[in-house]
């Protein structure tokens, strides 16, 4: 099994992902530049986070007319596991591979801090080892995260079963307080119809060990862990 | 091959009407209305592209600009709107 994490310009959680993929999830993984896309040997992509072409126009867009791009398209129709932290998940909404839009935050200030996100939904790729309702420690750093999709549209996520993870408080309120950003229903990832393809805001990667976390959290893993579950009984 | 004039395009984005707009919010909070001017109720921000587009006339630069700003995702259309203004020919 390996694992691809997609590198643009200006993107710099690209080998915390690496080394968490490598030596503590202990899988095969490489960095991929976007523009040499050899997504043909990969099992899987990961796009980062960072400030993708310093987040002109806004952010992700610019990344999601990349050649990488392409071959990411392809994975996710064909089903294969699509994984956009962050700045990835602004380029998997700017790419239309998935729905809504990321703003920026309500408090207009960049947000870096340590959250609680719940999982609504453990049918994706990403959340199969999570219990449903579960309450994850994971820091979000950004300044254009707030999740936003007119009415119909949200609705469908929701008959859907689409949205992934939530801000919440400890003890698992959808509370205003909890909501860093303004998101729209406290949402805090997606995925599609499918639930190969998922985007979410909070960083997994810098939730992964012990030793980075003032919870000693490792909450970021299963994710991780949820993707080589999925492609090992696939 | 008709003669190819330059055109100034100005392509305003900007969020709907719908959309909450923080940083427009916030000059007419903090700056405007704190400042005493209580004439404006109401800011909204943009951020505005100035091209210079080749074209045979204005119409199609126009035309030009407006296919680009969909087919690249110029502006969000789940969030925003732009509005594309010929100013007249660039100098």
């Amino acid at each position: 099994m390996k694992v691809a994490i997609a590198v643009f310009p200006g993107s710099n959680c690209d080998r915390d992902t690496l080394h968490v993929l490598r030596n503590v999830v202990k899988t095969d993984a490489d960095l991929l530049w976007h523009r040499e896309p050899d997504l043909d040997r990969y099992d899987a992509v990961i796009l980062p986070g960072g400030f993708s072409y310093g987040d002109y126009l806004r952010a992700g867009v610019i990344g999601a007319f990349s050649p990488i791009l392409k071959q990411v398209r392809e994975m996710a129709r064909e089903g294969k596991p699509v994984l956009g932290i962050c700045n990835g998940f602004q380029i998997l909404v700017e790419s239309g591979l998935l729905p809504g839009a990321l703003m920026t935050n309500l408090s207009l200030k960049f947000i870096c801090k340590w959250t609680t996100v719940k999982v609504e939904s453990s049918r994706t790729t990403f959340t199969g080892l999570f219990e449903e309702g579960a309450l994850l420690n994971m820091p979000v750093a950004h300044q254009q995260g707030r999740f936003f999709i007119d009415e119909k549209e949200l609705k469908r996520l929701v008959d859907n079963d689409q949205i992934v993870f939530s801000y919440s408080d400890a003890a698992g309120r959808k509370s205003e307080e909890a909501n860093p950003n303004g998101s729209l229903a406290n949402i805090a990832g997606i995925c599609n119809r499918e639930g190969n393809v998922v985007g979410l805001m909070p960083h997994p990667e810098r939730a992964s060990e012990p030793i980075l976390s003032p919870f000693q959290s490792q909450d970021g893993l299963l994710i991780f862990r949820s993707m080589l579950n999925h492609l090992k009984n696939a | 091959m008709p003669v190819l004039n330059k055109y100034t395009v100005n392509v305003a984005i900007e969020n709907k009407p719908s959309i909450r707009d923080p940083e427009g919010e916030t000059i007419l909070r903090d700056l405007m209305i704190k400042n005493g001017v209580t004439q404006v109720r109401k800011v909204r921000t943009a951020k505005l592209l100035e091209l210079e587009v080749e074209a045979k006339d204005e119409a199609q630069a126009k035309t030009i600009t407006e296919k680009m700003c969909s087919d690249l995702r110029i502006f969000n259309p789940v969030v925003s709107l732009c509005k594309i203004t010929v100013t007249g020919e660039a100098k």
